[in-house]
């Protein structure tokens, strides 16, 4: 596949890879924000081709994982409403509320349909007007203008049927926050290629101007996170923090300036809960006044309820990048893809399912 | 017969029931014994160990590109008997039939697994049918059972797995289970895959016959490959390492998997047989499955190897090893 | 929410395409990328493209890489 393959050549990570070694960096974290990166690092057992002493941890940009108990909890109350239909990204389908989740609920007659577009969801509130089709706009500035297409699209059609409970949340906000903490020993970041193709790289540049953080925008093939990895190391090594794109082939300093547009018109940011972090300021995004009607929080007056997280899950700190996942005394045992407790076991992307799925080999 | 769908009274066993059964099922299935509708099917017993499966096949949709249902049933459980070695005999079917299903959509389904029964030299002997109220099934049920005879001397077991055997399958994976979900899911993704639906008890007689020592065979269907090694590398408190460069996936199928964010080994196939089988045969078994149908994309994926009892690992594109689990769940297409 | 892959057009209808990855086809919505032609690759998430893959600077990454293939063998 074209644009894919030859960001696997073996002997271009071959390559990489003695470059890394020969640089005999000191030892340090480099932490990853993107739950595709977790993945992509995992899949191609990643950390194992890393020089000794540089360790990748990762931190909270799972969407799926960062949604609070409370929204999957309003999302699974809005589906008690007769005649709803609970339209979802297959991600979310068994994140637990604090007392059952999008599977369970379709088992019990809910109907839970499993999209891969937002357009799709409206389409569906088109074909079935008798229906009201709630969609659960999860995601980050890489799917929010998705979303804020699909709702200009629903507006300009009249499609009256058809509403979001937006859970949308926006990335630099989060950083900020996690280097403010300071609760972690953080080297450098390997920043989310796909949000950066939409933002650009100059909302993340604060981070190497007022913290002096190292700063890599990293595509999602082997050789762009090694490559990644390579050129912040040699920030460090140069004290030259500052916010390097390595996925030049699709990421701009500007970012897509039509997407941009789209979510200004469409949604305002607002404050918003992540789970593990808690409240950020100017996080997450609601939609617009103008486009208010289409919010199914107010047109069915969903409450937040008040839930709490269990009390063992270490999830929070396991986003924030204090703990690993086999530091936590549920992993593994109370704790597994099969019955997990918190998003991150449940999300194919959480940093403890991934953990658990692609566990190195003892000798690999 | 006038009518053009089937209706509650088509299973009530009354005189549209026996029209339906003489008229469809005895008619395409057609052999003595079935013609004699005798409450048990009585067939001759051969000397040697029984094989006996069952399986009941509920896929959505009934129609798929590359198969059906029916062909879908028929492979399915003349493949369970040649993982065991044995050679196919006799098959039954029970169908379970939702009110308003086209008398046409069956009679293909059942054209559908005589053809697949004959592919197989087994016949369908025995079966039920039975009618549900619309609403009460998804079209239509197929619960297939299959005897067969595994001959003296063939000792194929999940449990006969040991260090140094090669792992191997006779080709491409994944295109059964990624040609249903867009089919059924209405992704809207057009690919060229289609089903691999296929009755595999000839490749596993030629390879039984290149290479008699053959420790393990299994059909990787629900939960792909990576279910099979997993439930072979239990049972046979073995370690299995696959090479992920000699994994065989269609181009198709890996464009469909890296769009809708699914892993090959874990999606589903219906005309796969994975063979652990000593090193010194390998070659034997490769070339005896490369010799026929259903066997031309032959390969080497494996060994057996040192390793912790139980585990399947993969050896990367970068040469690191992860883990190869069983998926968690149904794959769904992801966007994350 | 970042699984997006490069998917090329092959025909452009108003605001959506018809794009391939390795013989699977979507159609999908380009309104979110400016000057789309046939022939681009476009990455494509959730059914929509939001970003054109730039040939150029691809050219440039895989060179980079070689040449450091060849410096460091």
């Amino acid at each position: 596949m074209r644009h894919l393959d030859e960001y696997r050549d073996p002997a271009l990570l071959r390559a990489l890879e003695r470059e890394l070694a020969a640089l005999r960096p000191a030892p340090v974290n480099l932490m990853e924000v993107c739950g595709t990166h977790t993945m992509a690092a995992a899949r191609f057992g990643l950390r194992q081709a890393l020089p000794e002493g540089v360790e990748l941890l990762s931190g909270p940009g799972c969407p799926v994982c960062v949604t609070p108990t409370r929204e999957v909890d309003r999302f699974l109350a809005a589906g008690a409403a007769p005649g709803t239909i609970l339209a979802t990204f297959g991600d979310m389908l068994r994140v637990p509320g604090s007392r059952s989740n999008l599977e369970r609920e379709r088992a019990r007659g809910a109907d839970v349909r499993v999209l891969y577009s937002a357009a799709d969801a409206v389409a569906l509130a088109r074909s079935r007007p008798e229906r009201q089709v709630i969609f659960f706009a999860v995601g980050f500035e890489t799917t929010a203008p998705t979303v804020a297409m699909t709702l200009l699209e629903a507006d300009a059609g009249g499609v009256g049927n058809f509403s979001i409970l937006c859970a949308h949340r926006i990335v630099p906000p989060a950083l900020k926050a996690l280097v403010l903490a300071g609760e972690v020993n953080v080297g450098g970041f390997i920043l989310p290629g796909h949000v950066s193709t939409i933002i650009g790289s100059r909302p993340y540049e604060f981070l190497a101007r007022e913290h002096r953080m190292p700063c890599v925008i990293a595509g999602f093939e082997p050789t762009d996170l090694l490559r990644a990895v390579l050129m912040l190391l040699r920030q460090r090594a140069e004290q030259r923090p500052q916010v390097e794109i390595e996925y030049s082939r699709v990421v701009k300093p500007g970012g897509n300036e039509r997407a941009q547009a789209v979510m200004e018109r469409v949604f305002e940011v607002c404050d918003a809960e992540w789970r593990g972090l808690g409240m950020i300021a100017g996080s997450g995004l609601r939609l617009r006044e103008e486009f208010r009607r289409f919010d199914a929080a107010s047109r069915f007056g969903l409450l937040a309820p008040d839930t709490q997280d269990p009390p063992e899950c270490r999830c929070g700190e396991v986003l924030r990048g204090v703990v690993r996942p086999t530091d936590c005394t549920l992993f593994g045992n109370a704790c597994t893809p099969e019955h997990p407790v918190g998003p991150c076991m449940v999300s194919t992307e959480g940093t403890c399912a991934a953990y658990y799925k692609y566990r190195p080999s003892p000798d690999g | 017969m006038n009518d053009e769908t089937i209706l509650l009274s088509h299973g009530a066993g009354g005189e549209r029931m026996a029209r339906l059964i003489a008229e469809v099922f005895v008619a395409a299935f057609d052999n003595p014994t079935l013609r004699e509708l005798g409450d048990s099917a009585v067939a001759p017993i051969e000397a040697g160990r029984l094989a006996f499966t069952t399986d009941a096949f509920v896929i959505t949709p009934i129609f798929f590109p590359g198969g059906d249902i029916g062909h879908l049933s028929v492979c399915g459980t003349v493949n369970d008997l040649a993982a065991a070695g044995a050679r196919p005999l006799h098959l039954s079917a029970a169908f379970i039939i939702e009110e308003g299903l086209p008398l046409a959509d069956l009679k293909r389904v059942v054209a559908s697994m005589k053809a697949a029964a004959d592919e197989a030299r087994a016949s369908v002997i025995a079966g039920d049918t039975k009618v549900v109220p619309h609403g009460a099934a998804d079209k239509m049920f197929i619960t297939t059972s299959g005897v067969g005879v595994v001959p003296e001397g063939v000792d194929i077991s999940p449990a006969r797995a040991r260090v140094g055997d090669a792992v191997l399958i006779n080709g491409f994976i994944g295109d059964h289970g990624l040609a249903v979900l867009c089919a059924r899911e209405g992704i809207e993704l057009e690919t060229p895959l289609r089903s691999d639906s296929a009755p595999l008890a000839g490749l596993v007689a030629r390879v039984i016959e290149a290479a008699p020592e053959t420790h393990c065979l299994r059909d990787p269907t629900r939960g792909g490959v990576a279910a099979a090694l997993n439930e072979i590398a239990e049972r046979s408190g073995a370690c299995i390492e696959l090479e992920e460069t000699a994994l065989p996936v269609r181009e198709a199928a890996r464009g469909a998997c890296e769009i809708l964010g699914l892993d090959p080994l874990h999606v589903a196939n219906e005309g796969k047989m994975l063979v652990i089988v000593p090193e010194a045969q390998a070659d034997a078994a490769l070339a005896a499955m490369r010799r026929g149908r259903y066997g031309e994309g032959a390969a080497r994926i494996g060994q057996v190897v040192e390793g912790p009892a139980g585990r399947v690992q993969l050896r990367t594109v970068l040469g690191t090893r992860r883990i190869v689990d069983r998926p968690v769940g149904e794959p769904m297409p992801r966007i994350c | 929410m970042c699984l997006a892959i490069p998917m090329k057009v092959e025909s452009i209808e108003g605001t959506t395409a018809l794009v391939d990855a390795a013989g699977t086809r979507r159609r999908v919505n380009v309104a979110l990328v400016d000057d789309v032609a046939v022939g681009d690759y476009l990455l494509v998430h959730a059914g929509f493209a939001i970003a054109k893959v730039d040939e150029e600077e691809a050219r440039r990454t895989l060179d980079l890489l070689r040449q450091l293939g060849d410096a460091t063998s």
